[in-house]
């Protein structure tokens, strides 16, 4: 080994020769979405999260299962900031209502409020974001520009001025809240999805299916918009903690949901008056708030990494 | 030979070598392991190898084969998760397997070099040519001005280097940033510098004059070189000593050329059979079918050739834009003209920016032309309506170079090969499973893939899965666009094999897309070299090969590494 010229052969049977280019059978055949749900279902992350999402649903779909006491009819002045008593854990507001069971009643609002508003950002930025994308040129243009338009609009703001146009300060309601939050914040999504479909678009897959005669729409919704969903899912579960947060700030300042339905954000506003009084009025509401939008950024941290494209094998 | 450097401690000849020289390098029973998700995987077992001061030794082998993970560890660079889990890595007769980071921060540059594998990666594009070469200049304690920068940079061959070093890695090309590398690489004097790949990435012409460089550097040096290749014939040409790797331990080694004319291990003999550069004859499997093989070996003699294709005066104009509204003109194709006869391989070759693959593109009407015109079967394929177009589509199928990309990750197999007949309206479900199935068999995949996703298939299972599709409509021509440059050698020859299979089977004429010569002459029967958009020459292959005619094919294929090391025996 150590002599210059000498000519080393191992031992055959140390490494038998495989045949050329083998197919490996020993694990069973596996999709993105299968795959990502294995590594999903095994993060502590995604089960905290799921179950906690769970429970909430259930509980927005069922409040009575939680809560017994009606939020609004039994309201008694004279149970103002009153504390716990037996079948009231949380105490009371300042309107003599059972805290309890607003908080239990105020989760279909918000929930409500923030999957609409997904449901729609998803689909206008998605459209927009996949047409800029794919076909480029001057109908990209026109579209970022106007998603630049919308972007700039300070969010508040914007939201401020629209509730003062006479149909929407007339007809206050969950849907009100959903298109103010989705004429605002689809521009985001569109960016992303945007991004994502030319990452794709001039992949060899899509040249391919064109030359097999695929029209150009054809090719991108079966080609490139299945293989530009991974970072919109995330952006969308993210979306969902978020929107919730905007649903409370907006009814925080009156511009968002009407008195009459129970929201959190309507909840935390209604004890601002007592704030320095009786502080756990505020904390109940604000602490469903918290744990509900953590659990949908929770669940989109967990959703991201089981996507992400680099702990995928080749 | 430069002088001994400080910090290397007393050599102590542990195993005296026959002529008495001290080996620089020595890897005994190296063992390395990877910690992975999936558990323990041992990447390299009883790998050993000596380097002799200012000797360059070739580690050969396909993807996967430990040869630079064997490398890594000889700088102390493995990724985290992996570690050296047995034997020696004996630099100056000093083990460096388990060296502190110290130790090693002190060896690389001054002691051992490295270029790296991919020009367009490995240099910071933020950072000034200049700047990066006094980076490794100054770690390691040299003189770093401007005239320093200057001249390890003209020593790797970049002219005009007071200028070149205030340039960014982007206003290169990928050839001069390989000089870069080299010249970051050497630029301590190291004893011995490792290459990975150094040219894989570069066109033919352009791998010779650097390889041609680097070998006059490191001989002015004494610099020994460890180069990391999966082309045994550059390998064999290069090196004066060959390794060769195979599942993570070394199957042989010897002196390159009594390694090539007599392997001994029956991998080596399997690579030496099936390496391109090394090959010189046409795949005859229409030889052997009788009939047929008569106009398939020799196209050209028959009077009425049916050309299938017919390339007039085709020219390919884009703008390229400078700025607000002015724009200049290319022509990416200029003036090309050829045809393709029924049931044979028509290549074109070309390096980069030749123009071959939007030749390629406007054949199968994914760009349209700026002038001239494209005859399918005698019918001008720019007049096509759309329904034509979509019948046309049935009859021209691609195969492209990446295996990775041309399958859509979300699409099993069985969907995959199956679009194309959905897509056409052929058959009712049962009968695409069946003719799914008979494609599989004709690609020599088995069944049970059908369900599987393309990220479980290496490139070249992909790269049949591919062929598979274009192949179900039953199509007349295949354009390939480099469809085996990707591949490992071993898998380039099976897929070659099966493309002659195919054509000898069902008739299909190619359309071959590359930069390799050395492939063009295993597959084609005639060629096209093309040159900045231009053809520069066509004929048969035989004729190319043998008595080129232009300064520019001479130039290829004296570039192919190999060619002339070894007459095959049928020639000879």
């Amino acid at each position: 080994m150590t002599s210059k010229n000498s000519h080393f052969v191992a031992p055959i049977d140390e490494t038998p020769l495989l045949a050329t280019d083998t197919l490996k059978t020993e694990q069973a055949p596996l999709s993105l979405w299968s795959d990502a749900w294995r590594k999903l279902r095994r993060r502590p992350l995604f089960i905290i999260s799921s179950l906690l999402i769970l429970a909430l649903m259930i509980i927005a779909l069922f409040p009575g299962l939680l809560s017994t006491v009606p939020p609004n009819d039994d309201c008694q002045l004279g149970n103002s900031e009153a504390g716990p008593a037996p079948g009231h854990p949380f105490g009371f507001t300042f309107q003599g209502c059972d805290i309890y069971s607003r908080v239990v009643h105020g989760t279909q609002a918000s929930l409500s409020v923030g999957l609409l508003s997904v449901i729609c950002v998803v689909i206008i930025g998605v459209t927009i974001g996949a047409i800029a994308g794919y076909y480029g040129g001057w109908v990209d243009s026109v579209l970022a520009r106007l998603g630049d338009i919308f972007f700039a609009l300070p969010l508040v703001l914007g939201a401020l001025v629209i509730t003062q146009l006479p149909f929407f300060r007339d007809n206050k309601s969950v849907w009100t809240v959903v298109v103010i939050i989705a004429l605002l914040t689809w521009p985001q999504m569109a960016r992303i999805a945007r991004g994502a479909v030319i990452e794709v678009r001039n992949a060899d897959f899509v040249t391919a299916a064109r030359a097999l005669g695929v029209s150009r729409v054809g090719a991108l919704l079966r080609h490139v918009l299945p293989n530009a969903l991974a970072p919109i899912i995330v952006m969308a579960t993210l979306n969902l903690g978020i929107f919730i947060v905007l649903e409370a700030t907006l009814s925080f300042l009156g511009i968002g949901l009407p008195q009459s339905i129970m929201s959190w954000g309507n909840d935390i506003a209604g004890a601002q008056s007592s704030i320095r009084t009786k502080p756990e009025i505020m904390l109940y509401p604000a602490a469903a708030l918290s744990i509900t939008v953590l659990s949908f950024i929770m669940l989109g941290d967990a959703v991201r990494d089981a996507l992400d494209p680099k702990s995928r094998q080749r | 030979m430069r002088e001994n450097n400080m910090t290397i401690p007393d050599v102590h000849v542990e195993e005296a070598g026959n002529s008495g020289v001290k080996p620089l390098l020595e890897i005994r029973d190296l063992a390395i392991t990877f910690k992975t998700s999936t558990g323990e995987v041992q990447a390299v077992r009883n790998a050993h190898l000596t380097i002799m001061p200012g000797e360059t030794v070739a580690i050969v082998g396909e993807s996967g084969s430990g040869k630079s993970t064997t490398a890594l560890a000889a700088i102390g660079l493995l990724p985290n998760n992996g570690a050296v889990t047995g034997g020696q890595i004996l630099l100056d007769g000093e083990d460096i397997a388990h060296a502190s980071e110290k130790r090693m921060i002190e060896l690389r540059g001054n002691t051992i070099g490295m270029v790296p594998q991919d020009p367009m990666s490995n240099l910071n594009p933020v950072w000034k040519i200049g700047y990066q070469v006094k980076e490794t200049l100054r770690a390691n304690g040299r003189p770093s001005g401007p005239d320093d920068i200057a001249k390890v940079l003209e020593q790797a061959g970049l002219p005009d280097a007071h200028r070149r070093a205030n340039q960014y890695p982007h206003e290169f090309s990928g050839g001069m940033r390989q000089r870069a590398l080299i010249a970051i690489g050497l630029s301590c004097q190291p004893r011995l510098l490792i290459a990975d790949e150094p040219t894989s990435a570069l066109d033919v012409t352009v791998q010779r004059q650097i390889l041609d460089h680097l070998d006059t550097m490191t001989t002015d040096l004494g610099t020994a070189v460890l180069l990391i290749t999966h082309d045994l014939g550059l390998a064999a040409e290069r090196a004066d000593k060959v390794v060769v790797m195979y599942q993570g331990q070394v199957v042989e080694s010897g002196p390159s050329l009594e390694l090539l004319r007599n392997p001994r291990h029956p991998y080596t003999k399997r690579l030496v059979e099936s390496a391109p550069s090394l090959a010189s004859r046409r795949i005859q499997v229409a030889k052997e079918l009788g009939v047929e093989a008569a106009d398939l070996l020799a196209p050209t003699e028959e009077p009425a050739a049916d050309h299938v294709l017919k390339i007039q005066d085709l020219r390919k104009v884009y703008k390229l834009r400078q700025g607000l509204g002015k724009a200049t003109d290319f022509a990416a194709v200029d003036g090309v003209s050829f045809d393709v006869t029924r049931g044979t391989t028509t290549a074109i070759v070309g390096e980069s920016g030749s123009g071959k693959s939007t030749v390629a593109k406007m054949v199968l009407q994914l760009e349209k032309p700026t002038e001239g015109k494209i005859l399918f079967d005698g019918v001008d394929t720019a007049a096509l309506k759309p329904a034509e177009l979509f019948k046309f589509r049935r009859r021209v199928q691609p195969i492209f170079q990446d295996p990775y990309g041309s399958l859509d990750p979300m699409y099993n197999i069985f969907r995959t090969i199956e679009e194309p007949l959905r897509v056409h309206k052929i058959g009712n479900k049962a009968s695409r499973v069946k003719k799914v199935r008979e494609l599989l068999d004709q690609v020599s995949l088995p069944q049970s893939s059908m369900q599987r996703f393309p990220n479980e298939l290496s490139g070249g299972q992909r790269q049949r899965v591919a062929i598979a599709r274009a192949l179900a409509l039953d199509p007349e021509v295949i354009i390939c666009d480099e469809a085996v440059s990707a591949l490992d050698v071993l898998v380039q020859a099976q897929v070659l094999n099966l493309l002659a299979d195919l054509q000898a089977n069902l008739g299909l004429t190619y359309l071959f897309i590359t930069h390799d010569l050395a492939v063009v002459r295993q597959i084609a029967d005639h060629v096209c070299v093309m040159e900045k958009g231009k053809l520069v020459e066509t004929g048969s292959t035989d004729d190319v090969f043998e008595s080129p005619q232009q300064d520019y094919t001479k130039a290829l294929l004296n570039a192919i590494p190999g060619a002339k090391l070894m007459l095959p025996p049928e020639v000879a």
